[in-house]
């Protein structure tokens, strides 16, 4: 199934994880995810059906702490890391168009 | 260099943690322009706080068990006032607002963090050549890599320059550079080291362990930052671990599994070292029993679809709002499209593309969910194994340290200079690499030894005897 991984694949991913490749690395990537993706294909063929998927290596679950009230970083230090900020508030760009 | 454990009973004793700092400037200044291990030093705040750990002693108190130790801390490891990068030019100038779980651990053991070594980007590699800020050389033989990721960080051992580090390791970060460089790695079990601090990259893998000349020495460090965190919700819910004291128990008794599948593949002299252990482990009293364990080889697929399927996810916070570098860009999503395109390395693109392809809809089930449950196998085939053996022998990488470029252009080579660390990985376990014999042009070789989770004082117990079989006291 990885052979069938097609630059528009590749340009499809790109865009979903907000990055942009130029043509050349779009080729450079199409062959070198196809060929690790190829060794997966092993794990395909291996009919596992009835196996239970593994997310975490023991399970954990509900893991629940005293309900402490404990310092946290103060907004003015985190907010001085970014890039933009306004008001107490991230700044950003535009993120709507203009009214039609 | 003198050995962890030395400086501290020095220190303790009234002896100077400053004289170590000094000798930690020394070392630095006269190797890392070659080496490129360190991304950021500040000698000043090191010997201040090696005089602060001074005073202490003399004002009667006792500062733990790495008093005045300088620890070198591999760069994706918070730490206030000093930069972080995981080196990638999009956290460049970034400060913490908080510091690691280790961090504090090892400032209330009396240990110094010296500096931030240099690594892969985002831990992604095996040869710390993805640095955005130039590779680290090899101290043994500065035309060959290192290892990685954690390739900063056992140069500084390796080089002399602390005698401890830190690295973390997600598919075999810490042990693969500790083979490469003659060192003692450790990975030990998930959870048992929080990861509160430490940078994502895959989260359900990813673990912070020690780099040392000695078994003793990478005992007294993961001794000291191991233990339950609250702040960390994947952290075992115990102490730490007693480690040191059971470094000298031996393996009589000890049923230890020469395994096929983690030394196939591997050079001759790779091969032989494994030898060489496996005779040493039977003089010393174990019982040697020979393994397959063919799910093993299933590791390195399931693993680069695991791993970046979570780096997918993780990387997805450095979109240019909240810290580091931004790009402008005409609205949100072409600005975080610019950040994104120009911060990220190559490595480090190609794996979040790996990862966003195996979880995206129609892909899924195939490719994600497929190596789920390969891990499920891997764990069950590991827990068979463990109903035979106490602990596992093999190969910690197929060869000695390679040249710069020799695998660079081509992802899966470098990939499957993993692939006898990665199952430990995936199961969540513990391993250590000593170093055994040596091959091509006199190079340090790494055995590993893997042992099921909470296994570590057995696992060291085991590598001791190595070490001494080596005729390294």
């Amino acid at each position: 199934m990885s052979a069938d991984l097609t630059r528009e694949d590749v340009i499809k991913v790109a865009a979903l994880a907000r990055l942009r490749l130029t043509d050349a690395e779009v080729d450079l990537f199409r062959d070198q995810l196809a060929a690790v993706l190829g060794h997966a294909d092993d794990l395909a063929s291996l009919g596992a059906d009835n196996v239970a998927p593994t997310a975490h290596p023991f399970g954990l679950t509900n893991v629940l702490r005293e309900d402490v009230i404990r310092p946290s970083v103060d907004r003015d230090i985190v907010l001085a890391a970014a890039p933009d900020a306004q008001d107490g508030r991230f700044g950003v760009p535009r993120i709507v168009g203009e009214a039609p | 260099m003198r050995s962890a454990l030395d400086i501290a009973q020095s220190v303790r004793a009234g002896g100077s943690a400053r004289a170590a700092v000094e000798a930690t400037v020394a070392a630095v200044a006269a190797r890392n322009e070659e080496l490129n291990v360190f991304l950021h030093v500040d000698a000043d705040a090191a010997l201040a706080e090696a005089d602060a750990i001074d005073a202490r002693v003399a004002a009667g108190e006792d500062p733990g068990i790495l008093a005045g130790v300088p620890v070198a801390i591999k760069d994706n490891i918070c730490q206030t006032g000093v930069p972080t990068t995981c080196s990638s030019k999009i956290l460049e100038g970034w400060r913490p607002p908080y510091n690691a779980t280790v961090i504090d651990r090892l400032r209330a053991a009396g240990a110094i963090p010296f500096g931030k070594t240099n690594l892969d980007e985002f831990a992604m590699g095996s040869s710390t050549e993805n640095s955005a800020f130039g590779p680290t050389r090899n101290p043994l033989d500065p035309s060959r890599v290192p290892g990685g990721s954690s390739g900063g960080s056992a140069a500084a051992v390796a080089a002399n320059m602390t005698p401890l580090s830190l690295g973390s390791d997600t598919g075999g970060s810490i042990r693969q550079p500790a083979a490469l460089c003659g060192l003692v790695g450790v990975k030990p079990t998930y959870g048992l080291v929080s990861r509160y601090g430490l940078i994502a990259f895959a989260s359900s893998l990813d673990q912070i362990g020690p780099f040392a000349h000695s078994v003793t020495d990478a005992a007294l460090l993961l001794e000291a930052i191991s233990g339950h965190d609250p702040l960390d919700s994947t952290s075992l819910p115990e102490p730490a671990p007693s480690l040191v004291a059971h470094v000298n128990d031996g393996v009589a008794g000890k049923r230890v599994a020469w395994v096929r599948e983690l030394v196939e593949g591997a050079d001759e002299s790779v091969v032989a070292s494994v030898e060489k252990a496996r005779e040493a482990l039977r003089d010393a009293g174990a019982t040697i029993v020979e393994l397959s364990i063919p799910e093993l080889r299933l590791g390195l697929s399931a693993y680069y679809l695991i791993a970046p399927a979570e780096a997918s996810s993780n990387l997805a916070r450095y979109d240019g709002v909240r810290f580091g570098q931004r790009v402008d860009g005409e609205d949100v999503t072409a600005m975080m499209e610019a950040t994104r395109t120009a911060g990220f390395g190559a490595e480090v693109k190609r794996r979040i593309m790996l990862g966003t392809y195996a979880l995206s809809a129609g892909y899924f089930d195939a490719y994600y969910g497929q190596a789920l449950k390969v891990r499920t196998l891997m764990i069950e085939a590991f827990s068979r194994a463990y109903g035979e053996a106490d602990m596992l022998l093999g190969a910690t990488t197929p060869s000695v340290a390679f040249e710069f470029g020799s695998k660079t252009k081509d992802p899966m080579a470098m990939y499957l200079s993993d692939v006898f660390t990665i199952p430990t990985n995936l199961a969540g376990d513990a391993a250590i690499s000593v170093p055994v014999g040596t091959g091509e042009a006199g190079l340090p070789i790494g055995v590993q030894l893997l042992g099921p989770g909470r296994s570590e004082a057995s696992l060291f117990a085991a590598a001791r005897v190595l070490e001494k079989a080596e005729g390294r006291s």
